[in-house]
């Protein structure tokens, strides 16, 4: 391994320790510090992960386009691995954003869905474009041509994103009216700091499994080049 | 201006290809009369008009597709796509080519699709009209890359509606709001915006998608 | 014209090529052999440039417009009578006095009187002979050919050994072959792959 790499995995653990600790820390204030809401009772906890995770999916989607970015700008392979991988990990936090929503709508309102959330409608249109993109991975041969047409996909998520977010915002004229917010009440103090600690712990998770991911996947590739070599 | 003569002359071979085929443009025009007619069935007795707006535009895209999926079949039949690749026109001038083709296929089907509709179900005003011609160009658009992106792997009927239909979600909000809601012209907007964002970036990176290097 | 230091293909687990070097002057004729799958349109792809490689360095000396590939499919349309295929493709590579040089094209391959017929209706001998005329059309200086004397009929195979004849030492010529005797007197360097 070259003495970058080799640094970098060093550091890993350091940050997956750090992310551990937020983590730890995110829990005990949303959980028992912050103070409870006065309308939706003990489930507008789960505000405290649901979102941070909501925003931490358009991260890595964010992540996975700009990486796809370089690889169509720069022309180097090494790209496409790093875009995929940050859009395997946004999938993922997608489903968790699902899930979690779900879990909030039960109970809060009673339903697992709502079409009345513009968030949980545009995850679902995201998450139904991103797994598309794994098809059309699947169904590429490893090489330039799936690298490249990974990377336009990508950049086609990316910027759905903001035109889905103003079609379904117009959509609630004629889908249903909006009676519910999902802003909740104003945050106190100790509510912003909680969150905001949730935030990072996700944020700095997502990169912590990035990174597992990638390292991952590199070996895997390196490993096989050798096989091939030795043959 | 050697650009424009490029795709003069990819989408009159296009169109030419078709015409002698005649293959994809009769099917889409049986299918999405057929479908009006399922839909008649599909809806229950006292719906309003809404729904069947809602199940107009369904029409719209499932024959869009069904266009697209033969788009690039002419190209894979003896290997022409490596010979438009080849040449030293700009690969977009192909993309634009066959999106303006698929877009001729389109406006056929609609011009039956679109009098038959107002005919079994609902009136459509202007407002309307024009959402679906712009709509229409956002599918072209983006349905030819796609269906360009899918045509290289296997699987590619499967893949092609996987790829397209999220995408396609904007357009049929768009769609369906300027027929239906008073406030027609910000859907309009929707969907111009719509156009002009990914037509962009559909020209820009289909050289991408068909070659290696 | 062409230099190709290293090239190896990969295709996921399965490599195709590994280690050639390629080295073509500016009148070389260049003859590859070898067995079916030993990756001989593999390695033609990439020296056109519609496949990249997994590794190795390539130089060209010619862009699109002056390359010529004749590739294992005929490259032409169906649909399309041989007069608008080479309409089309004299207009994508701006050929001068297109409608002239198509006819001496059509002519000389002998397909003049089927110039109007769909190239769905053509035998196996006349598309090869069409792609033929495709790939001379904008006269480039770069000829690569993959297996250009396969389904050629008789009249077809003595037409190409005509053209050879005639293009070698004029132009950069890479021929692919899996009867290298054809071409042998007109080779100027050879490439074996297994």
């Amino acid at each position: 391994m070259s003495s970058t790499a080799a640094s970098a995995v060093r550091s890993l653990p350091v940050i997956a320790a750090l992310a551990a600790g937020l983590m730890g820390l995110a829990i005990l204030l949303s959980l028992f510090v912050a103070p409870e809401d006065a309308d939706q009772g003990i489930s507008q906890r789960i505000f405290y992960i649901h979102v941070p995770i909501a925003l931490t999916t358009y991260f890595c989607f964010g992540l996975g386009a700009w990486k796809a970015l370089l690889l169509l700008w720069r022309g180097d392979e090494r790209y496409d691995l790093e875009s995929y991988v940050a859009i395997h990990q946004g999938t993922i936090f997608g489903l968790l954003t699902l899930i979690t929503g779900a879990i909030w709508a039960k109970a809060s309102w009673g339903v697992w869905w709502t079409w009345d959330s513009n968030q949980l409608v545009l995850f679902l249109t995201l998450f139904l474009f991103y797994c598309a993109y794994f098809m059309l991975r699947f169904s590429l041969e490893e090489g330039a041509r799936r690298s490249r047409s990974s990377a336009v996909y990508a950049l086609f998520g990316v910027v759905l994103i903001p035109i889905s977010f103003l079609a379904i915002r117009l959509a609630e004229d004629f889908i249903h009216p909006t009676t519910f917010t999902r802003e909740g009440p104003q945050m106190t103090g100790t509510m912003f700091t909680a969150f905001c600690v949730s935030w990072a712990a996700v944020t700095l998770l997502a990169y912590v499994l990035y990174r597992v991911e990638l390292t991952g996947k590199r070996l895997q590739s390196d490993l096989r080049e050798l096989r091939e070599a030795l043959q | 201006m050697s650009y424009v003569a490029d795709v003069a002359a990819l989408t009159q071979k296009d169109l030419r290809v078709e015409l002698r085929a005649r293959d994809t443009l009769p099917a889409m025009l049986l299918f999405v009369l057929a479908t009006l007619v399922v839909f008649h069935f599909a809806l229950p007795e006292g719906t309003g008009d809404d729904a069947a707006y809602g199940l107009l535009w369904v029409a719209i895209v499932f024959t869009a597709l069904l266009g697209l999926a033969r788009a690039w079949v002419p190209e894979h039949e003896h290997g022409v796509l490596d010979g438009l690749v080849l040449a030293p026109c700009d690969r977009s001038a192909i993309w634009l080519g066959k999106s303006l083709a698929t877009l001729a296929f389109l406006l056929a089907a609609q011009a039956v699709a679109l009098p038959a509709f107002v005919f079994f179900f609902a009136p459509l005003d202007a407002t309307a009209i024009a959402g679906a011609l712009l709509a229409d160009l956002g599918i072209c658009a983006v349905g030819s890359l796609m269906a360009a992106m899918a045509a290289a792997g296997r699987a590619r009927e499967l893949l092609l509606p996987l790829l397209f239909l999220p995408l396609a979600i904007p357009l049929v909000v768009g769609g369906v709001g300027a027929a239906i809601s008073p406030e027609g012209g910000r859907y309009l907007l929707l969907l111009a915006l719509y156009d002009g964002v990914f037509a962009v970036l559909s020209w820009a990176s289909f050289e991408y998608v068909v070659t290696e290097s | 014209m062409i230099r190709a230091l290293g090239i190896e293909k990969r295709y996921g687990r399965r490599r195709v090529l590994a280690g050639i070097d390629v080295v073509l002057g500016r009148e070389g004729f260049l003859v590859v052999t070898g067995p079916n799958g030993s990756g001989k349109t593999t390695l033609l792809r990439i020296l056109t440039g519609l496949a990249a490689p997994t590794r190795g360095t390539l130089q060209v000396g010619v862009d699109r417009a002056r390359l010529g590939f004749l590739a294992h499919e005929p490259l032409v349309y169906r649909e399309l009578t041989a007069l608008e295929n080479l309409d089309l493709f004299g207009r994508l590579y701006r050929v001068s006095e297109r409608r002239e040089r198509i006819g001496m094209l059509l002519e000389r391959f002998g397909l003049w009187e089927a110039r109007n017929e769909r190239v769905a209706a053509y035998s196996r001998g006349m598309t090869q002979r069409l792609a033929l005329c495709r790939t001379l059309l904008h006269d480039p200086d770069l000829l690569v050919l993959d297996e250009p004397y396969s389904g050629l009929d008789e009249q077809g195979v003595k037409l190409l050994d005509r053209e050879l004849g005639e293009l070698a030492g004029a132009k950069s010529i890479v021929v692919s072959t899996h009867d290298p005797a054809r071409v042998e007197r007109l080779a100027t360097s050879r490439l074996a792959l297994t």
